[in-house]
């Protein structure tokens, strides 16, 4: 029986364990049949990375957010061992642990994820400095910031979407919040200007001292080697605090890689087939690098959805049905703080925007909804859209996109798009009466 | 992590969820109101029974929406669950328990020990807590208040106050509100006002109205065949004969129809009395509902359980009924076992015939419970004398139902267990109604909740805030849109869902329940592949 070990419990991991479950046989006598291990040193039981902050909120207790029970991977017969793979000796097909265990495999799939980064600042060690990745950074966090009386502020440094649910953590704990961001407007790299002012707006709104265009010089410590403030870099401000978060960005977990052989750059090098360059040892998600980016994605994509895609994919491969990783229109969602966020397709930001690329952008006059439709001028097909505060069917949005509809269609048919609850006010004669105003004006 | 630190994993309490200054006010206002109902227990006797009775309700009232305004009219329209699971009140902790005690206290008095609250035998006037009432109820049906009648006041006071709450809870979700406001109204007028004015009526010779709650339907409203009730109805005249033929086309018309439509949802979240106090002061307790795979089968055993045993019970209630006059109705008892036979099997043939491979391992169970149903039906036909079956008499039947079910498991366990079960343990294990409705919903409905594509990420609000215990994210997560017989349409999954991936919709019984094992923005070969295996 084939041995197939997945280091990482995280959804890569347990998506590609759970199809190579189902795909295969536990009965020792056929040859389709897999044993499964997957490990982690974080948890015993696999959670939602990204329903961490809820924990914090008190909107669910921990437990509430691992989507199996713990019954699940017994009856599944998918072994879970906790612990910290040190080395991998490829040629003997061993995994060597940090307390001295070891494991053999027969296949292996490196799903480790991510770590937060940290670019060098002075003082990023300090006692009350963390990231929001690991569930130990949430329970470190417990143990510094309970409440505004043991933490009468806190300072975010880094304006990505890690950056804002780490404010919006603290603020529900009435903690005040200064969050600095580099750039001159909220994560403008990624979004259209008029979307990105809308939510400097609402950050606002919650009460967080926003510092836009503002760096981190560093991190003061107090007597006992706490954080006691931080230092700006344009003005010299030191702004007293008791935590610091440092949400500047993740990059691949896998320092235990270097001298496997395992090719690495920034991440684990693989090829679209999920394969790196020894023979049985596949990595997805995270911590996967493309030799080659895939389209126009990223060679590294540390979103949720991809981790899931490729766990889909590589159990295929694994279970003698070898398949390319690829993925389909790219979408993704958020939500900072009251306001969802959907994406489909391809909207660059105002600063990122290719020559052929133009933006059809309406908001709503409460200043928490708007949409920007992006399209190609030359051809007028549609390219992508960012919504937010209203809600779109992911499934007509791909149509639409395979379709290659053009802009006048996807505005005039936005309606069928539409996946608001019942009774919500729609806006759609609204966009289209904006719409027309705009551009066909415009034209004639 | 320790289970010392699971509270809130902290040992020092979250500030954010101390009491702000308004917010301690209004809970004194609200004490002080239920202070003035603890006193008249104890035999006060207060000078002006209208003024202290205004005064309570009046208190209680106001200390909940000042406590509400200053909840969530201070914050930005969105979720607000925030510190949910560190409360005392909403995670099961001293504050609950103690709510939960004196919850079950007062539904074991007021269900078996009346007269702790100042019920008198008929003729005496009333003491204690329900002379105190005495004033409205003789403003609304010119008689003195009973316990039923001081029931129905807090219970409408509840639903009205804590809908207001809910209502500013949800500001932004526009079918949070219009389904409060339904709720709202129907307790108001169809379940409190309409009846105590139709009791008012009768106090002229000229007219003889029956005491009916036009929304409350068979099997929930379980004395609807009762002797006292039927006689009562049709003793009515015309208005009277109408409402116990309102009553029948409501279950056998107008339900199915709307459920077909709708939904469940159209009676149990929209309707429903025991659902408006759920949705409404229950609100709070919605998370605690168990999601584990066993309560799940539990529930289907007992729901169902008490679904057979009310359809055997009232069928065996209205066959003596019917034997005591044979005269009265053209139905005979042998014809009435038959057409209930009838109807049945017609109910089991077209589900074994249409749905055979949507039940699975169901339809055992279902057949089962069909035959033993049937079974009992020819022993009722060959046993029964004119006041027994099976050697038990009718009317002991319906007085344990009335017991077990009616006043046990509705009312001292499905309430005042809210703030340590959750706040649909009536409706989930125990509502009859809720069990047919739920099968049409699972059988025959253009309702189910839509998953939206790819986006969903796992985190789980949405099972946690499911009052009725679905794990709804264990058919998001894979992209399968939720048909349950369980749900009542509430929508809140929807609400607190942080990416926009559940919706409740009425749509094509076509493709209800699609699942994709491979969710969309995958490798469209990979789809196809997967999809046709």
């Amino acid at each position: 029986m084939e041995h197939i070990v997945i280091i990482g419990n995280g959804i890569s991991g347990v998506t590609a364990a759970r199809h190579i479950r189902k795909l295969s046989d536990t009965e020792t006598s056929s040859a389709q049949a897999k044993k499964i291990t997957i490990i982690s040193a974080e948890t015993d039981y696999f959670f939602s990375r990204t329903a961490l902050m809820y924990v914090y909120m008190g909107h669910m207790k921990f437990e509430h957010t691992q989507p199996y029970e713990n019954w699940f991977w017994e009856k599944n017969n998918i072994d879970l061992k906790k612990g910290y793979v040190r080395t991998i000796d490829t040629h003997s097909k061993t995994l060597h642990f940090v307390d001295g265990d070891t494991l053999t495999y027969g296949k292996l799939i490196i799903a480790t994820g991510s770590k937060p980064n940290k670019f060098g600042w002075p003082g990023q060690d300090l006692k009350g400095v963390m990231g929001m990745y690991h569930k130990q950074d949430l329970e470190n966090l417990e143990l510094h910031a309970p409440n505004n009386k043991l933490c009468k502020r806190a300072v975010i440094v880094g304006g990505g979407l890690i950056g804002i649910e780490f404010a919006e953590m603290l603020n529900s704990r009435n903690i005040p919040v200064t969050f600095l961001v580099r750039e001159s407007s909220f994560w403008n790299g990624v979004l259209p200007d008029g979307e990105s002012e809308m939510i400097n707006r609402h950050i606002k709104n919650h009460h967080i001292d926003l510092r836009l265009s503002t760096n981190l010089k560093e991190i003061i410590s107090d007597e006992n080697g706490n954080v006691k403030s931080v230092i700006i870099e344009e003005t010299g401000e030191e702004i007293l605090c008791d935590v610091v978060g440092l949400t500047a960005g993740v990059t691949p977990n896998i320092d235990f890689l270097k001298d496997s052989g395992i090719e690495t750059d920034r991440g684990v090098k693989v090829n679209r087939f999920l394969e790196t360059n020894i023979p049985d040892i596949y990595a997805i998600g995270d911590c996967a690098e493309q030799h080659e980016a895939i389209g126009k994605r990223r060679a590294i994509e540390a979103v949720w959805y991809t981790g899931r895609m490729m766990g889909e994919t590589i159990a295929q491969t694994i279970c003698g049905n070898r398949m390319a990783y690829k993925p389909g229109h790219w979408f993704n969602s958020a939500k900072f703080l009251d306001i969802e966020y959907q994406t489909y397709g391809r909207v660059h930001s105002t600063k990122n925007k290719p020559d052929y690329e133009q933006h059809f952008h309406w908001k709503h006059d409460d200043d928490t909804k708007c949409i920007t439709v992006a399209f190609d001028k030359n051809t007028n097909t549609f390219l992508g859209i960012n919504t937010f505060g209203i809600r779109m069917k992911h499934e007509t949005f791909d149509r639409w996109l395979t379709e290659k509809r053009d802009i006048d269609y996807i505005i005039n048919h936005l309606a069928e798009a539409n996946f608001d609850p019942e009774f919500y006010k729609k806006h759609e004669q609204d966009i289209l009466a904006t719409y027309t105003n705009q551009f066909k004006s415009a034209k004639a | 992590m320790s289970n010392k630190l699971n509270e809130s994993m902290s040992l020092a309490k979250p500030e954010a969820n101390n009491l702000s200054l308004k917010q301690k006010i209004a809970v004194t206002i609200g004490l002080i109101g239920l202070l003035i109902f603890a006193l008249a227990i104890f035999n006060t006797n207060f000078p002006n029974k209208t003024l202290f009775l205004s005064l309570s309700i009046g208190a209680i009232s106001l200390g909940t929406i000042l406590f509400a305004n200053d909840a969530y009219l201070t914050k930005m329209e969105g979720i607000k669950n925030d510190g949910v699971w560190f409360k005392s009140i909403s995670s099961r902790g001293v504050l609950a328990w103690a709510t939960g005690i004196l919850l079950t206290g007062f539904y074991i008095i007021l269900y078996f020990f009346p007269q702790y609250l100042g019920q008198t035998p008929s003729g005496e006037p009333n003491t204690g807590l329900i002379s105190l009432f005495d004033p409205l109820s003789k403003l609304l049906n010119g008689n003195p208040a009973s316990q039923w009648f001081v029931y129905g006041t807090l219970y409408t006071v509840a639903i009205l106050v804590f809908g207001y709450k809910f209502m500013l809870k949800y500001r932004h979700n526009r079918y949070e509100q219009l389904r409060t406001a339904s709720v709202m109204f129907f307790q108001l007028g169809f379940a409190f006002l309409i009846p105590e004015f139709m009791s008012r009526l009768n106090a002229s010779p000229d007219y003889n109205l029956p005491y009916y709650d036009l929304k409350s339907m068979w099997p929930l409203n379980y004395y609807l065949f009762d002797s006292w009730s039927v006689n009562g109805l049709l003793s009515s005249g015309v208005l009277g004969f109408l409402m116990l033929m309102f009553g029948i086309i409501s279950i056998f018309v107008i339900s199915p129809f709307l459920t077909y439509k709708y939904g469940k949802r159209w009676y149990c979240s929209w309707v429903c009395g025991c659902g408006a106090l759920a949705e409404t002061a229950g609100d709070s307790f919605r998370h605690l509902s168990s999601k584990k795979l066993s309560a799940w089968k539990l529930e289907r055993w007992l729901i169902h359980t008490v679904l057979v045993f009310s359809v055997l019970m009232t069928t065996a209630v209205i066959y003596t009924f019917l034997g005591s006059d044979p005269n009265k109705f053209w139905l005979t008892r042998s014809a009435f076992l038959l057409g209930v036979g009838i109807l049945l099997t017609l109910v089991f043939s077209m589900t074994m015939i249409f749905k055979r491979h949507e039940l699975g391992k169901d339809a055992r169970y279902g057949a089962i419970g069909y035959f033993v149903v049937i079974a009992v039906l020819f022993i009722m036909h060959y046993t029964g004398t004119s006041d027994k079956i099976f050697l038990i008499k009718a009317s002991h039947l319906r007085s344990a139902y009335g017991l077990y079910i009616g006043s046990i498991f509705s009312g001292v366990i499905g309430t005042g267990f809210y703030p340590i079960l959750g706040n649909r343990v009536w409706c989930r294990f125990g509502c009859p109604m809720a069990a047919i409705l739920g099968f049409q919903q699972r059988m025959f409905s253009k309702f189910r909740i839509t998953t939206n594509g790819g986006q969903c990420i796992s985190c789980g609000n949405c099972s946690t805030y499911c009052e009725m215990g679905i794990d709804v994210r264990a058919y998001a997560q894979k992209g399968e849109n939720i048909v349950r017989s369980s749900c009542v349409g509430c929508g809140i999954c929807s609400a607190v869902c942080p990416r926009g991936v559940l919706k409740l919709e009425n749509d094509s019984m076509k493709g209800r329940t699609n699942a994709n094992e491979i969710l969309l923005g995958n490798d469209v070969d990979l789809m196809d592949l997967i999809n046709k295996n």
